[in-house]
């Protein structure tokens, strides 16, 4: 996984509640296993009913073709576990989307993946959220993970809170397998222990060998 | 100390602490399925690593076969086929059992999962689909997760989480005449929101709860993600025993009564703490349905669509936008609007007693003209099950169509869809824009409902129709 440090780029508003998954990565009717993750994004709101790209849409404007930022109103990427909503961001270079509340199977894919997801204090989402409509893709924010800081083109800084462990993992850029797999030794002693304590959860057909 | 079920359950799968402060939590079963497996297999052999649990591990094919009768995998198109068999290459190389298309455990592995006897009370169990929730009706541990948690099961057979919250909903009261868990779900997020269980694993108890049939807890469970929580689960009691008791992979003899021992001890303590307590009023609850494009947004058959004038500012646009996707008026009665096609199937409905509560209502009646009625049960035993008593009859001579397993309509990954501006009641449990097809309006019900929207071709309170009133 990619160290995150710090980001530098554009901010896309996108101020709505309850964006779900299914919005930002349709599955539709043709799942392909070679997907083009950056095509999939919002597929369906970037394009009207005839086919061609909505200019309005956010995601179509020239200034946000390669953003950093995402801006999100409360309870994103709720829906769907489909780990591809995170991909499809990544894919046109988001890597810190800054919501009011994330859903949590989201917030835990965007972890596993390197991308920051920030919650600002209260006081402060209000004005944050203006600065970025008001810079609309023009001039940089800056994500600094170490010092929890978000600091707007103008130079405004928000801090926000974050958990310990989760930013270690982030700023490390750690394979999660790997810092599991130090547990190797414990995890064949647990194994060991429920097959004699509750043999059925170490046997998966045991009603079929009576 | 005083425990939850949830934290009895999570204390005993836990391996170790991580050095991040996660914990390392054991999980006893993890189903696939094929729109994950293929990129999971394929970052773990790129890593140099194998399944560590192949015998715990299966993968089920569910989200992209075509549901039509008499069906193969070869009618599917393409780019699906190349999913379907990167998931058969991945799972033979990897030893995982696949339950294909023709296997007597083929269906939505949240369907098939309890239906075998795969789950148990008190295990955990794990799919990279959000509606593992639904296991948690027999009183297990079930959390829906993402590709790379996937790969990070399959590697390690333990799954890394820090302890959510407890919540607990109490359900009390006896609901009314045609309704059932579906209800009783859509009442709870209707009051509590999307994402009024974010940051919670809930426990749904009370004696509205206790009442459910165990297939009814497995519909309730279902919604729990719709509630905005990973999961959710009911405490295992003898319904719960007897239902499992006799299935193929369940234990048996003095093995099934060892289990039995423990499993009498999955309750919350009188005297658990939770850290969020809500009570739901269950007494006389009605049919429910969605009105709009979030489960949230649901209320009694009987009920008008919300006036967004008066509702508060910052919930205005949002209301607005759902009536306008809907085709609705401010004010109308959702009752009477023609409905274009009906869909009973989905891990949420589509049990045996699902289609027998629909079939109840179609007996001896016709899908009115202009209506396409598709019923997809949930698992192939459950399709052997329903014909074995006739049902495929029932709806068939009715003018349904009676499709073979899948998820056929829920998603619409298998090609089975509403066209733009349909109307369509399905008995699935996301309403979201486009789910069900380019701008098919979906509107949320139980089995009940959907019947009888497609008898009658409109929004139908099922009670009047039963009681010959229309
Ligand atoms: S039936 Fe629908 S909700 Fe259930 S697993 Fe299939 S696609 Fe997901």
């Amino acid at each position: 996984m990619e160290a995150f440090t710090i980001l530098r780029g554009a901010a896309v508003p996108l101020l709505e509640d309850d964006i779900n998954t299914d919005q930002i990565a349709p599955v539709g009717q043709g799942p392909k296993i070679n997907q083009d993750y950056a095509e999939l994004l919002f597929q369906r709101r970037r394009n009207r009913e005839d086919g061609t790209p909505d200019p309005d849409f956010v995601f179509n404007r020239p200034q946000f073709r390669k953003p950093a930022l995402l801006v999100a109103g409360r309870n994103f990427g709720c829906g769907s576990s489909r780990e591809s909503a995170v991909w499809a961001f990544m894919a046109v270079g988001v890597r810190c989307i800054v919501a009011r509340a994330f859903a949590d199977i989201y917030r835990e894919n965007c972890l596993q993946n390197g991308v920051l997801p920030v919650t600002l204090r209260e006081m402060d989402v209000e004005r944050f959220e203006a600065l970025v409509v008001a810079s609309d893709g023009h001039g940089d924010f800056t994500v600094d993970l170490g010092a929890q800081t978000i600091t707007a083109p103008g130079g405004e800084r928000f801090h926000f809170d974050f958990p310990a462990a989760d930013k270690t993992r982030l700023m490390e850029g750690l394979d999660d397998i790997g810092l599991t797999l130090k547990h190797a030794d414990e995890i064949a002693a647990y194994e060991a222990e429920i097959a004699s304590e509750a043999p059925w959860r170490q046997r998966a057909d045991i009603g079929s060998i009576g | 100390m005083a425990a939850t079920l949830i934290d009895k359950i999570w204390d005993s799968h836990v391996v170790a602490r991580r050095a991040d402060g996660r914990d390392l939590i054991y999980i006893d079963r993890h189903v696939l399925h094929e729109l994950h497996a293929p990129h999971a297999f394929g970052k773990l052999a790129r890593a140099g690593r194998k399944v560590r649990r192949p015998d715990l591990t299966f993968s089920a094919l569910d989200h992209t076969p075509r549901s039509a009768p008499g069906r193969t995998d070869r009618n599917a198109k393409g780019e699906v086929l190349e999913l379907i068999a990167a998931m058969r290459e991945g799972s033979h190389r990897n030893g995982v059992r696949v339950f294909d298309l023709g296997d007597a455990e083929h269906g939505i592995s949240h369907v098939v999962a309890p239906e075998i006897g795969m789950v148990l009370p008190g295990s955990t169990h794990a799919v990279p689909d959000s509606h593992a929730c639904t296991v948690g009706g027999l009183g297990a541990l079930a959390f829906g997760c993402g590709t790379t948690e996937l790969e990070h099961i399959l590697a390690t057979q333990v799954i890394a989480m820090s302890k959510p919250k407890r919540m607990r909903i109490r359900l009390e009261g006896a609901i009314g005449a045609w309704a059932a868990g579906k209800d009783i779900a859509l009442k709870i997020i209707a009051g509590i929101g999307v994402a009024g269980g974010r940051g919670h694993f809930i426990e749904f108890a009370g004696s509205a709860a206790r009442a459910l049939s165990v297939e009814g807890r497995l519909t309730l469970c279902n919604l729990a993600i719709e509630m905005g929580s990973r999961t959710g689960l009911v405490a295992p009691d003898d319904a719960t025993f007897q239902w499992i008791a006799g299935r193929p992979w369940a234990p048996k003899g003095a093995m099934w009564e060892r289990a039995l021992a423990q499993w009498r001890h999955l309750n919350s303590d009188d005297d658990a703490a939770f850290d969020t307590e809500i009570a739901i009023d269950c007494s006389a609850l009605e049919p429910q349905i969605t009105w709009g494009t979030d489960p949230a947004q649901a209320f009694a058959i009987g009920e008008r669509v919300p006036d967004p004038s008066s509702a508060p500012a910052d919930r205005r646009a949002a209301l607005e936008r759902a009536i306008a996707y809907m085709g609705l008026t401010p004010g109308e009665p959702v009752e009477g609007l023609d409905v274009h096609r009906v869909f009973i199937g989905s891990c949420t409905n589509a049990r045996l007693p699902d289609l027998e509560i629909a079939a109840n209502v179609v007996r001896g009646r016709k899908v009115a003209a202009g209506v396409h009625a598709l019923v997809v049960p949930g698992s192939g035993k459950v399709k052997r099950d329903a014909e074995s008593i006739g049902l495929d009859k029932v709806f068939r001579d009715a003018g349904f169509v009676w499709g073979e397993a899948a998820c056929s309509m829920c998603a619409g990954s298998n090609g089975d869809r509403g066209e733009r501006g349909e109307r369509v009641l399905s008995t699935t449990n996301r309403n979201f824009e486009n789910r069900q097809g380019p701008g098919a309006r979906t509107h949320l019900v139980g089995p009940a409902l959907a019947a009888a929207a497609a008898v009658t071709g409109k929004i139908t309170d099922v009670r009047k129709l039963m009681a010959g009133a229309l």
